[in-house]
């Protein structure tokens, strides 16, 4: 590997074997590259996976779930980005979740036993489409919040089957990515200027809280940091 | 095709806590050690930066330090009569993967167990009687004691800087330390934590109804420090990025922290990483050494004079099976040893609600920043006409205010939408967290075997893990559970919510990765998979390292008990193996 290689040519006696092997093998000291890092995955808007409609219904889901009041909704604060760039990426893609089948219906103290994330919400918008229409409604974005609130309801209740997918698997993965998207690092498309930060007074990516360890019950309220460095509103 | 390796003295599979100490130990005896980890190297300064480890997203819910599940993972039932289905995602625990293993994101919270522990069925049934232990619990003595322990456990406090206040020195209670503790031949090599607001409120609380509390014992850094090994920590900066994280900042001791800076310049210690172990080869009752594959499918045999299993409990578990060594469990029969008396952790607790004037801060945090009650813990309480035996702690941790996962709201709070939102924006500042951290005591139906479905991407059978929580752990949790009610009630906030123990057992949300058992000690082949130094009956150059050597898991956290077992098993093999290789544990 690179990091072994560095450290070779820096003078720490290491390894010498095959070339296949030699790559991965680690000895003499500790192979150290000074002045590096592995910086986050940040946002990409040219990385999405929604069609448009299915963007929509995103929208108008998240928004059902963190409305707008004197602090921004989720949509506003680029939860739907955040949303569409993780279902393009190796989360939407269930790189690194076991993807074998067979799938079956499992018990809820077995967990996921959907497909991987990114289908999950396709198959997911789409039996939802299918059934408003089936019925006579309007489409999902066309609804009242109300209606639109009773539908995510009984999603989260496991009541009203989809066809292909599980509802309320469905339910909890968009509830989770909404929640990572608003609070999670602005890096990643969501939380716009850390204004959700702001709304409960996170300070985000700091360092060192020594000074405030004695606060005695007192507030501490210091303006967030991103891990891709402090960022002006 | 098989390409066989040179021969070594030791293999270790897995290079996590344990394999750290395995080869820090017999590297000093001049053996030729080679390590095997799945995962890459990881080297703090560049993959744990400061400036990009504090991050929600990345480490914790694309679980960039833990293990990869669609390489390998378990399915999972309650009851042997239902299907086990994959773990398709992580959640209940989070095993680790790459070097230092689960020990770079653990907390830090560092314990011994108490001397009665380790004699959790000859005590209880000396003191109460036999019926007091349910018939369907098989929980047994560990085979060693807490005297034996003692010196190892004093090795991994100054190896770690462990920071506390001793309640019990050589027998002498201590003031402001646990007094229930066993008996400690030092002191904690460090001072307490500074503690901020939320733990003092809850040590005044305790107080006040009559317990002693005490200052946990943290693997966060109080000062700086250099341990014996000559490697230096830093002071923490309570930065509230432990607990499934890695420290950017030296002051969380892991195995990169502690040991690895020593280790690694010694000539006879090498290390490979992408090296997937998928069996230890044996003949005539000897392991010869290891086959892996790397990630190009190139698959080798790597022969040794001993093999050292240093993986999570579940994969040494798997290892053991898929070798062939020894012979599975059968819940139905109760024959066969390995994959039985795998158990885990019974966590309940109680949020306390504050007005606006009392804020919490709880992003000023660390791992292991706490106060603790150990009133209700082993049977440091009377447990006669309770219906149960075991207990656990009582504590306050502030470890985090992190966002996406701490935004703690009243339980009458709607699931989602406006009233959510504005209840989140109300308490995120105004709420403490306590907590049970409670025993699970084995039973005849919770075990390991194979998965007759599933397969990993080596084409081997899934492990298959059966599990729910005893009658003994539901009632044992849900005393505690009234115990922690009674403290938050003490606290002085305007509302308690109780989040009593979740049954049945559920896969997806986070517990905690305290897993034990599977690989048990014990002191006879009848009853166990290793001897008291975490030797093989079956194989006597077979060692097995970690929490599955626990026969049943006590109401502490593991890593302390661990890496006690570690270096109580290499003295041994130091003091006497070495010299004549065979059972050190005649059976």
């Amino acid at each position: 590997m690179q990091l072994t290689r560095r450290a070779f040519l820096a003078g720490v006696s290491t390894f010498a074997l095959t070339a296949a092997s030699a790559a991965r093998e680690y000895r003499g000291g500790i192979p150290w590259e000074p002045g590096k890092a592995v910086p986050p995955p940040v946002y990409d808007p040219e990385q999405t996976f929604l069609t448009s409609e299915e963007r929509a219904f995103v929208t108008a889901a998240v928004d059902r779930l963190i409305p707008a009041d004197e602090y921004p909704s989720a949509s506003e604060l680029g939860v739907v980005d955040f949303i569409d760039h993780q279902l393009a990426g190796p989360f939407g893609r269930g790189d690194i979740y076991y993807m074998e089948g067979p799938f079956r219906d499992g018990l809820p103290t077995q967990g996921y036993q959907a497909q991987a994330p990114a289908l999950l919400y396709r198959q997911a918008i789409a039996d939802i489409r299918d059934g408003l229409a089936a019925a006579g409604q309007p489409d999902f974005i066309e609804l009242p919040d109300d209606e639109k609130d009773t539908l995510l309801t009984r999603l989260s209740k496991g009541e009203g089957e989809l066809s292909h997918t599980d509802g309320k698997t469905f339910f909890d993965t968009l509830w989770q990515n909404t929640q990572e998207g608003y609070f999670g690092d602005p890096v990643y498309g969501g939380n716009r200027n850390m204004e959700a930060w702001r709304m409960i007074n996170f300070p985000g990516a700091r360092y060192d809280y020594r000074p405030w360890i004695d606060h005695g019950g007192e507030a501490v309220i210091l303006d967030p940091v991103s891990v891709g460095g402090r960022m002006v509103p | 095709m098989t390409t066989i390796l040179p021969r070594r003295d030791v293999v270790i599979v897995g290079f996590g806590w344990t394999g750290a100490i395995v080869a820090e130990q017999l590297t000093q005896e001049g053996l030729d050690v080679l390590a095997l980890e799945r995962g890459h190297w990881r080297d703090t300064s560049t993959d744990y930066a400061v400036n990009n480890a504090q991050d929600e997203v990345r480490y914790r819910y694309r679980d960039e330090l833990f293990e990869d599940l669609s390489r390998e993972t378990l399915t999972f039932r309650n009851q042997s009569n239902q299907e086990a289905l994959p773990m398709r995602m992580l959640g209940s625990f989070l095993p680790g993967t790459n070097v230092g293993g689960s020990g770079v994101h653990w907390n830090g919270q560092t314990w011994r167990f108490l001397p009665t522990d380790f004699q959790a069925r000859s005590h209880n049934e000396e003191r109460y009687g036999a019926d007091a232990i349910d018939e369907e619990l098989t929980i047994q003595d560990w085979g060693v004691t807490y005297e034996e322990l003692e010196p190892h456990y004093d090795t991994f406090d100054k190896l770690c800087g462990i920071a506390g206040q001793a309640g019990n020195l050589g027998g002498e209670i201590q003031q402001g330390g646990n007094p229930f503790e066993g008996p400690r031949s030092s002191p904690y090599p460090n001072p307490p934590m500074d503690m901020v607001a939320a733990p003092l409120r809850f040590a005044d609380a305790a107080r006040e109804l009559g317990y002693q509390p005490f200052p946990g014992p943290s693997a966060n850094m109080s000062r700086a420090y250099t341990n014996p090994l000559g490697v230096s920590l830093a002071p923490c900066s309570y930065c509230g990025f432990c607990e499934k994280y890695a420290c950017g900042n030296y002051s969380k001791a892991t195995a990169a922290t502690t040991i690895l800076p020593a280790l690694m310049r010694r000539e006879n210690f090498t290390l490979k990483t992408g090296a997937m172990v998928l069996r230890v080869e044996t003949r005539g009752g000897r392991a010869t050494g290891v086959t892996y594959v790397t990630p190009e499918g190139d698959e080798f045999f790597q022969p040794a004079d001993m093999v050292f299993l240093c993986a999570y409990i579940t994969h040494n578990v798997n290892l053991l099976m898929q070798s062939g060594i020894g012979e599975i469990y059968d819940p139905r029969t109760g024959e066969g040893q390995v994959g039985r008396n795998y158990a885990y952790q019974t966590m309940s607790g109680a949020n306390v609600f504050y007005d606006d004037d009392f804020s919490v801060n709880p992003f000023v945090g660390a791992g292991a920043l706490g106060q603790c009650i150990d009133e209700f813990n082993g049977d440091n309480f009377d447990h006669e006409g309770l219906g149960f035996i075991g207990g656990g702690y009582i504590a306050q941790w502030q470890t985090n205010g992190r966002p996406i996962e701490h935004h703690p709201v009243p339980s009458d709070t709607p699931t989602f939408g406006l009233g959510w939102k504005q209840a989140v924006r109300a308490n995120y500042n105004h709420t403490i967290g306590i907590g049970a951290h409670g025993a699970s005591h084995s039973r005849r139906g919770n075990h390991l075997d194979l998965d007759p479905t599933y397969r990993d991407a080596y084409g081997r059978p899934l492990m298959r893990l059966t599990f729910d929580f005893s009658r003994n752990d539901i009632a044992m949790s849900a005393y505690l559970t009234d115990r922690v009610e009674e403290i938050a009630r003490a606290m002085g906030g305007n509302r308690v919510d109780v989040s009593p123990l979740k049954v049945p057992y559920d896969i997806k949300p986070y517990q905690t990765t305290h897993n034990t058992g599977g690989h048990i000690m014990g002191d006879s082949p009848d009853n166990s998979v290793t001897n008291k130094f975490n030797q093989s009956w079956d194989v006597s150059n077979l060692f097995l390292m970690g929490a599955g050597n626990f026969p049943q898991n006590p109401g502490y956290n593991p890593t302390g008990t661990v890496a006690a077992l570690a270096y109580h098993s290499l003295a041994e093999i130091r003091r006497s193996y070495l010299q004549n290789p065979g059972p050190l544990v005649q059976a």
